[in-house]
């Protein structure tokens, strides 16, 4: 019997052999959203919330299934020719994911990742395609504000005021075919370091971004060891949804670690809504890093601007019933390499 | 991660470092804003309360009054959207008036009520008013409690 290859650097990253394709990406956002800085890179934006459904649960469905159905359609491509549906979202149960399977028809693996599912899920595509385990796969997001607002924090129209900490669920559904690099011409992802769950005693369920700093400085210290690479390698490092506090703890981690970022880090939920008074730290919500992911970096890449990117989303992995008895936030951060030929 | 090399030593020093990082709430102009929302809400509620005390035959009648029509503000407000606004700029200030009271019964039912009239609204109806009624009434029994034993005293 032949040995299995190791595809693998150091401890803890992959290195994909025939790097797989982004072949073709829909992003489908809010108004909110749409109205923000990144808002001219988004696919499609629906101006309203419910998008004519009865509920808001209803609605984030409908986002992702629909992002997926574009996604697909712009790769030319229809649902027997997809062997996985790979997708993942914020609700109990994950439920929005498990409905837009149910519709499409694809075999389907449901994840949960928080807000770090958009990496989660595209580096499980990647490797997937790469072993020659699935033809193509078709990675989806989504969330919504007002059904995760009402599951994770206080009903939607509750006179409560938001602290300078907390972040605003991102509504909307972005998804993305990962194919064989003889398809098309988009980005690889040639590279994936998992994340660990780190936690380090956030109980503020307000201020997710400094629970999930420590764990997106964890991915990326352990992605440079294993990588021999430092930030100039790269032309951007996105992280997702730390914000605007969390980033600033990232920095500051990253610092005392003695790795200078320069001017190549950008966060996906600090510049979702760009310096708007509310909501003030930024965006969060599983669909906010990639949708920045597949609008601004994949279209960027497109153009040529960035040549290597590597993409950090973080996820705060609490939920409810766990904050309210008193646990800490534990935070995990999936880190991919995107780069362009 | 390994705290060491980031200079890091457990929780406690994790949490001074977010504590520094974080911004800090500007407490004069939030005590300002919910002062004047506040404020306002009350001004509106002795208004009508003022318009009821001509109309009414006595005090008691007026305050009730007052109260219901404070209430429905607070619902129809909600009920278009407005009232989670007010709270956001007031805090506090939106809160603690009744109407801030009718917005937490209001805000629920309405976003349980896609699980139904019974197990949904109607039950749903109370998770963040709720705390309110019952420490309100446990409040109440005390009370009356102390002054039964006040007046049955030597």
């Amino acid at each position: 019997m032949d040995a299995v290859t190791v595809q693998r650097l150091g401890q803890y990253t992959v290195q994909l052999s025939r790097p797989p394709r982004i072949t073709a990406a829909f992003t489908l956002m809010g108004p909110r959203e749409g109205a923000g800085p990144l808002g001219p890179y988004f696919d499609a934006i629906v101006e309203d919330y419910m998008w004519g459904e009865v509920s808001a649960e209803r609605a984030e469905r409908k986002y992702m299934e629909q992002a997926a159905r574009r996604a697909l359609a712009a790769a030319g491509l229809t649902e027997g020719d997809v062997d996985c549906f790979i997708a993942g979202d914020l609700l109990n149960q994950i439920v929005s994911s498990t409905f837009s399977a149910r519709s499409l028809g694809i075999p389907y693996v449901g994840v949960f990742a928080a807000c770090a599912t958009s990496a989660l899920g595209l580096a499980l595509a990647a490797m997937l395609v790469d072993g020659g385990f699935a033809r193509r796969a078709l990675v989806a997001t989504a969330s919504h504000y007002q059904s995760v607002e009402r599951q994770y924090r206080y009903p939607v129209e509750l006179n409560i005021q938001r602290k300078d900490t907390n972040q605003y669920t991102a509504t909307g559904g972005a998804a993305a075919v990962v194919a064989p690099p003889e398809e098309g011409t988009g980005p690889r992802i040639t590279r994936v370091t998992l994340g660990r769950v780190v936690d380090w005693g956030v109980t503020d369920a307000n201020d997710m971004g400094s629970a999930m700093a420590p764990a997106a400085c964890d991915t990326l210290l352990r992605h440079f060891q294993d990588t021999n690479t430092t930030p100039g390698d790269y032309d951007l490092i996105l992280t997702g949804d730390l914000a605007k506090v969390g980033s600033k703890v990232f920095r500051a981690l990253v610092d005392r670690a003695g790795v200078t970022l320069g001017g190549k880090h950008m966060d996906g939920g600090a510049s979702m809504y760009g310096d708007a008074e509310w909501p003030a730290a930024g965006a969060s919500g599983s669909v906010c890093s990639m949708a920045v992911l597949l609008g601004y970096v994949y279209k960027e890449m497109a153009q040529g601007r960035f040549r290597r990117v590597l993409a950090l989303p973080t996820g705060c992995l609490h939920s409810p019933t766990t904050w309210q008895q008193g646990d800490s936030c534990p935070g995990i951060s999936h880190a991919i390499v995107l780069e362009t030929d | 991660m390994d705290r060491n090399r980031i200079d890091i030593d457990g929780a406690k020093d994790y949490q001074r470092l977010v504590q520094q990082l974080a911004p800090k709430p500007n407490v004069a102009r939030l005590t300002a804003r919910a002062f004047l929302v506040g404020g306002t809400i009350c001004f509106l509620g002795q208004f009508v309360f003022d318009w009821f005390r001509f109309r009414q035959p006595t005090e008691g009648e007026a305050i009730a009054a007052t109260l219901a029509t404070m209430i429905l503000l607070g619902v129809v407000l909600t009920a278009f959207g407005i009232y989670d606004d007010i709270g956001q700029l007031g805090g506090m200030g939106a809160a603690v008036p009744i109407t801030g009271f009718a917005n937490a019964m209001a805000s629920a039912a309405m976003d349980f009520r896609r699980e139904g009239f019974v197990l949904g609204m109607a039950a749903k109806m109370f998770i963040i008013a709720g705390p309110v009624i019952v420490f309100g009434i446990l409040a109440g029994i005390l009370t009356g409690l102390l002054a039964w034993l006040a007046k049955a005293g030597p």
